[in-house]
């Protein structure tokens, strides 16, 4: 199958600072891509750069055959690539609903819009039980599913998971990991950036191990799983 | 008690007028932190704009509808040409273009125009007022706090039910996760300086109307009372904006009122050391921004 997704040699610069050194990766239609590394390894650069909000110095990324490079980030959910950001970033004094209306910003056809919510309150009935709420209020693991739902409000081909664990309870996690496996089944494709190694290795199909801003090692969720390289990674050994 | 109410309702006029200044000012900066100093001068432009209507014999009610107009056509060109070459640039240097905005068109007013105050051809009617038992207050007064009053419900409607307005509220709390939902930077800030002009069209067209006179430096003087207001309120809060504004306009208003003669050349002094005071226990202002609280979490 053809790539969806090709990220060819990425640089990202924060002034002095380089954050990933030259990353290349692929993504093809319906798989479910894990990206892996400790902190500051480059992942959440990586996954800000492919929607724009990060500077690509360098390199050449490409969605569904077009050069977008260096596009702005209100490009990308017309497009068909959202992010989920790390730390959830939902609007808190917008209502559920608004935050699920912006997420719907780039859809003009009204129709597609009430499938869209139609499709989130589905996923996570919490939300249609919430909507009238501020978005603030919400727990933790309801804020995550708002942030997944959002993103999913603009049906992208391409999805991009940036921490969807982080600081949830390990009970939320496993709905966390429940819901990509159900996403994976409505034909969405994902890459997920994780802390939680093993969990996402059980999801995904294919991963990419990152070390110091470069590549440290790719394979199939289960050569990962088996290497020594995600340990290395991990511990900064070579 | 009856001088009471009269201040009151006078409170209510200069501090609505405040707030529509400080909800301008409040929008600009929620969307892209710029504290925006020309504000004044889109008033300035509507009250030239009345002046011009009343000489040219235009009926007073599409002379509001034009200076109004005008503001807003104002703040868009205006970020288009001064603000958005600058709008990555730091909060500093988008001060300093806001300072350079005001000062030239403060001195092509002058220039082009004249450097002193303009008579306004004002309805008579605004003149006038009423009797409410012992109250006598002005129609002009009337017409402040029930323009005031529109606006803030008109503007409340769209934050909450218009795609931009919830855009709007989005961006000012989190910019960069409003554009990958696919909310044009451009949209929203354009959209913010619109308002914002739109506002500051009211808020001129109903400070002219209490005083028939326009002059370059017209603006100046209420839109720093507005900046004022705007922080008590909470920099970059709507609803801080709108208290923050009230609150002032009570306290000059009261102060003017009550404070004993001799005391009365300390009214300003005295009103920005209670500001201060309000300060000191709600640092953040009376209602905190949203985008403050996101830092924080």
């Amino acid at each position: 199958m053809s790539a969806l997704l090709t990220v060819q040699s990425l640089q990202v610069q924060y002034g002095a600072v380089q954050a990933v050194r030259g990353v290349d990766l692929e993504v093809r239609e319906g798989e479910i891509i894990a990206l892996l590394g400790a902190n500051g390894a480059g992942k959440s650069s990586t996954l800000n750069a492919l929607v724009g909000l990060a500077p690509a110095s360098a390199g050449r990324i490409t969605f569904k055959g077009q050069d977008v490079t260096g596009s702005a980030p209100e490009r990308f959910a017309s497009l068909g690539m959202t992010l989920s950001p790390e730390g959830r970033r939902v609007f808190g004094t917008l209502s559920v609903q608004e935050n699920l209306l912006m997420g719907a910003y780039s859809m003009q056809d009204k129709a597609k819009v009430k499938t869209a919510f139609d499709r989130v309150f589905d996923l996570f009935p919490i939300l249609r039980e919430r909507r009238e709420q501020f978005a603030g209020t919400l727990s933790g693991g309801q804020q995550q599913m708002l942030a997944v739902g959002r993103a999913l409000m603009s049906n992208p081909r391409l999805l991009l998971l940036d921490e969807p664990s982080l600081g949830l309870a390990p009970k939320i996690v496993e709905q966390v990991f429940e819901l990509i496996t159900v996403l994976r089944k409505q034909g969405v494709t994902m890459v997920v950036v994780e802390q939680n190694v093993s969990m996402a290795l059980e999801v995904a199909d294919r991963g990419y191990v990152m070390a110091s801003g470069r590549i440290a090692a790719s394979g199939t969720a289960a050569e990962l799983r088996n290497s020594d390289t995600l340990q290395a990674a991990y511990l900064g050994a070579e | 008690m009856d001088l009471f109410l009269q201040q009151t309702v006078n409170a209510f006029a200069l501090g609505g007028t405040y707030a529509l200044l400080a909800l301008g000012l409040a929008m600009v900066f929620s969307t892209m932190g710029l504290i925006n100093f020309a504000h004044g001068e889109l008033m300035t432009i509507a009250g030239y704009i009345l002046m011009a209507c009343g000489l040219a014999g235009v009926p007073f009610v599409f002379s509001i509808l034009l200076a109004i107009a005008a503001a807003v056509l104002a703040a868009i060109v205006m970020e288009r040409i001064a603000f958005r070459p600058v709008r990555n640039a730091s909060g500093a240097t988008m001060l300093v273009t806001s300072f350079a905005v005001s000062m030239i068109l403060q001195v092509l007013f002058q220039n082009f125009i004249s450097a002193r105050s303009q008579a306004v051809l004002v309805p008579e009617i605004l003149s006038e007022s009423v009797r409410f038992g012992g109250l006598v207050i002005g129609v002009n007064k009337i017409a402040a706090i029930v323009t005031t009053i529109v606006m803030l419900i008109f503007l409340d409607r769209f934050m909450k039910h218009h795609r931009i307005g919830i855009a709007m509220r989005a961006a000012a709390e989190d910019f960069s996760v409003a554009r990958l939902m696919g909310i044009r930077a451009n949209t929203v800030i354009a959209g913010a300086f619109a308002l914002s002009g739109f506002l500051a069209g009211v808020a001129a067209v109903l400070w002219v109307s209490q005083r028939a006179s326009v002059d370059p430096l017209m603006g100046f003087t209420p839109v720093l009372k507005a900046f004022i207001a705007a922080i008590l309120g909470g920099l970059g809060s709507l609803r801080g904006a709108v208290a923050g504004g009230f609150l002032l306009g009570f306290i000059e208003i009261y102060l003017a009122a009550y404070l004993p003669a001799s005391m009365q050349e300390f009214r300003d002094p005295i009103a920005l050391c209670l500001v201060v005071l309000v300060l000191i226990f709600r640092p953040n202002g009376l209602i905190p921004s949203p985008a403050l609280k996101a830092e924080k979490v």
